[in-house]
């Protein structure tokens, strides 16, 4: 089928990919359908794209491209509600705030999507009594990658 | 808004499945037990609002950042 999508026009995507979100996500509620489209090459962003709102779209990433140590445990009820039979089934991906410039970019820690593939059913989890922040920044200043991440110029 | 008086260990009920307990008082803290099904999730209203508001302002990236984060590669 064809969607309409905030950053890359009309889209053709195939219905089997559609990511259901049951309680849709917080701030979109009414939201229940998204897609992944890849945004790089690489693969390392995607667009997290409604595919019933063409405005809605968060650009998302695998957190533990930078943040190697992140661990949460997932509740009884996500579980249920996601269908997960075991931890590959589990896919999880974190929101990003982008900034220009670049460095300043934040990931939600605070609240992972979870996604089971297995059943394409996804939440985003709410982490209650953590120290994650919604905005922890991706790129920890002093550490020499802002020549990298700002390549473009 | 209704409210109710409740001591502590009263409880009120919401529909058929939906429980809110007074577990203790404290000063100007109380302690509340929520017993509800697993389809129901239950937050501290700020840290819903704040995932909320995180997530409105995630997607108003424009299509600059997208170019931006295009000519981003990490290694």
């Amino acid at each position: 089928m064809k969607i309409n999508t905030k950053f890359f026009g009309e889209v053709e995507i195939n219905e089997e990919n559609i990511i259901e979100f049951p309680n849709g996500i917080p701030g979109f509620e009414e939201e229940k359908r998204f897609v992944l489209l890849d945004i790089n090459e690489g693969a390392i962003y995607h667009s997290l794209q409604s595919v019933d709102n063409p405005e809605v779209a968060l650009v998302v990433t695998n957190p533990y491209v930078f943040f190697h140590d992140y661990e949460f445990d997932i509740d009884e009820n996500t579980i249920n509600l996601l269908s997960i039979n075991s931890k590959e089934d589990v896919m999880v991906l974190s929101v990003l705030t982008l900034k220009d410039p670049f460095k300043h970019t934040t990931a939600n820690l605070q609240a992972p999507i979870i996604l089971n593939f297995t059943t394409r059913k996804a939440k985003q989890l709410i982490l209650h009594d953590t120290n994650y922040q919604t905005k922890q920044p991706i790129i920890v200043e002093g550490k020499d990658v802002e020549s990298d991440a700002n390549s473009k110029s | 808004m209704l409210i109710l008086n409740r001591k502590v260990n009263d409880s009120i009920q919401i529909d058929d499945d939906i429980e809110v307990k007074i577990i203790s008082i404290e000063g100007d803290q109380v302690k509340i037990g929520i017993e509800a099904p697993k389809s129901i999730d239950v937050f501290r209203k700020e840290i819903y609002l704040k995932i909320q508001e995180e997530n409105e302002e995630a997607s108003n990236t424009t299509a600059d950042l997208i170019n931006l984060l295009k000519s981003t590669e990490k290694d």
